[in-house]
């Protein structure tokens, strides 16, 4: 691997089930410092499993995961994000009920610096220009992109140095969709390391540096986006087909 | 004695009754909000701060300070209940948790029958609160308990209302209400959160027992279980789980309660309880969330 910053994630055969059924059968993934990474293929390939433990949402059965030098697999989620890994889930989950403000102020609860929260909620506003607008707001009434939006400065409120993101693009009007993506794309010159899960391929591929193809729980392919936009091995994995 | 004047009197026996049902109601939302737990129990920590208050009066404890006892005392059931009985067995199916809240109903009750005696005992009522005025030459009577009942009821949810809007932890208390996952993915620590929601939860139920004790004059082990099946309605009227439904169909059915007594003939009245669950019933088939929460469906 040509990247020279230090690994910040490392994922080592992370098994987990799902009642019977094993949902994730030894994924192995690293995240350098810096970069963007994307986890793509089908539905149910296990993407979201991946994230959903990563976060500490579920429990793995076997394997480790690596946070900067500390093993994190089982550690209660709200430590998580303490240590510097905050997600924006799929399908957005905004406290919908809450204003604009409240959530971005609840992704800040781990947080005590008061000033620093100040600072970053002004970067949020100049990345989402519209939630300044919407700030007494609930976030129920938001349109689709806007609550997107939402939900991804809810995650950056945390501070974080791993910052997981989940299908930013669903649901979500294609006008929207490019400006989120620019969004990203600032974020990552701005040296945020990101994992993203979308089922966009070429969205994520154009963003990303690595990316991770997954088929039923394993990893079926990886290698630099560049290589894997025009291998036909990648269309194969989300078919299903044999690699 | 005027119509009007009438009126009056039975608007303030409404604000009085309804205050009674929204803070148990209240109490009621905040555990089931974080929980998704009926909490039976909760009429038995009222009956907790009740009891407190009668025994220190007893042993010579001024009456505020006895207020402030019990509403201690009650917080710390709550929270002894949450700790030896829920917590074990939080991610057990609905049915085991709900039996399990019956359960430590009976406990409580039956452990207080043992040691108080079913029958009721005196709550001791500083002459001060036993007071009443009269307006319009007698025609109206404001007991100062009532108004008692009614301006704590109504500072003490002023003060709910700002924890649950303006502090971290209140706005973590409705999150996780609302989506216990992304509760946990920002960050707050839901366990917390679950024992801040019964401390509260019950803070408000022992200062709701003290109240309904001294409008009743009594306390006896068992008294809880009225306002709590009353509130539980209140709750449900509001929609359940939802704080400010909780107010408001408190308020609701004390209104429903005393109007029924004193404007349909005494024949009709004494089916009170029971016209008031066919209104509930009736309500329910059209608005079936409650009045605050129209498509969200209720789930025990």
């Amino acid at each position: 691997m040509a990247t020279p910053s230090p690994v910040l994630l490392s994922v080592e055969n992370l098994e987990v089930n799902f009642g019977a059924v094993r949902a994730l059968k030894g994924i192995s993934l690293d995240v350098h410092a810096g970069e963007v990474v994307a986890l793509v293929g089908a539905n149910g390939a296990g993407k979201s499993t991946t994230l959903r433990t990563i976060s500490g949402l579920s429990r793995p059965r076997g394997g480790r995961i690596i946070f900067d030098g500390k093993p994190i697999g089982g550690v209660a989620p709200s430590r998580i994000v303490s240590l510097g890994i905050a997600q924006s889930p799929e399908g957005r989950r905004l406290f919908g009920g809450l204003t604009v403000a409240d959530n971005l102020r609840l992704g800040a609860c781990t947080r005590t610096d008061k000033d620093a929260i100040l600072r970053d909620s002004e970067r949020m506003f100049m990345l989402f220009p519209i939630l300044k607008q919407r700030l007494k707001q609930l976030a129920g009434t938001l349109s689709g992109g806007e609550q997107q939006q939402l939900a991804l400065a809810r995650a950056l409120m945390a501070a974080p140095r791993l910052l997981l993101l989940d299908e930013p693009s669903l649901g979500v009007a294609p006008l929207l969709v490019r400006h989120i993506f620019s969004a990203l794309a600032e974020l990552k010159r701005q040296g945020m390391t990101m994992l993203l899960v979308e089922q966009n391929i070429t969205l994520a591929l154009d963003l990303a540096d690595r990316a991770y193809v997954l088929r039923t729980g394993q990893v079926a392919l990886s290698g630099r986006s560049a290589e894997l936009r025009d291998s036909e091995r990648v269309a194969q994995a989300y078919l299903g087909a044999a690699t | 004695m005027t119509q009007l004047d009438y009126i009056l009197q039975q608007i303030v026996n409404a604000v009085s009754l309804g205050s009674l049902y929204a803070l148990v109601a209240v109490g009621l939302s905040i555990v089931f909000g974080v929980l998704k737990l009926t909490n039976f129990a909760h009429g038995d920590v009222m009956m907790v701060g009740a009891f407190g208050v009668a025994l220190l009066v007893g042993i010579g404890v001024p009456f505020p300070v006895a207020v402030i006892c019990g509403i201690a005392a009650a917080a710390v059931a709550g929270f002894l209940i949450e700790r030896i009985a829920y917590r074990p067995i939080r991610d057990a199916p609905d049915v085991a948790r709900l039996l399990t809240s019956l359960a430590v109903t009976y406990i409580i009750e039956n452990v207080g029958i043992l040691v108080f005696t079913s029958s009721p005992r005196n709550f001791p009522l500083p002459d001060i609160l036993n007071t009443s005025w009269e307006m319009s030459n007698g025609a109206i009577t404001f007991t100062s308990i009532n108004l008692l009942t009614i301006a704590l009821t109504f500072v003490s949810l002023l003060l709910l209302g700002w924890f649950i809007t303006r502090t971290t932890t209140g706005l973590g208390m409705r999150a996780a209400a609302e989506d216990m996952s992304a509760a946990h993915l920002v960050g707050l620590n839901v366990n917390r959160l679950i024992i801040v929601a019964f401390i509260v939860a019950s803070a408000y139920a022992g200062l709701a027992g003290i109240l309904w004790a001294a409008q009743a004059g009594v306390v006896q082990p068992q008294m809880g279980f009225t306002p709590l099946l009353k509130a539980f309605v209140a709750a449900i009227i509001g929609g359940f789980g939802s704080i400010a439904g909780a107010l408001v169909g408190g308020y609701i059915l004390g209104a429903l309660e005393i109007f029924i007594v004193a404007f349909l003939p005494s024949s009709v009245s004494s089916y009170r309880d029971a016209i008031v669950f066919a209104v509930l019933i009736a309500f329910l088939l059209v608005r079936p969330g409650g009045l605050l929460q129209p498509n969200r469906e209720i789930k025990l």
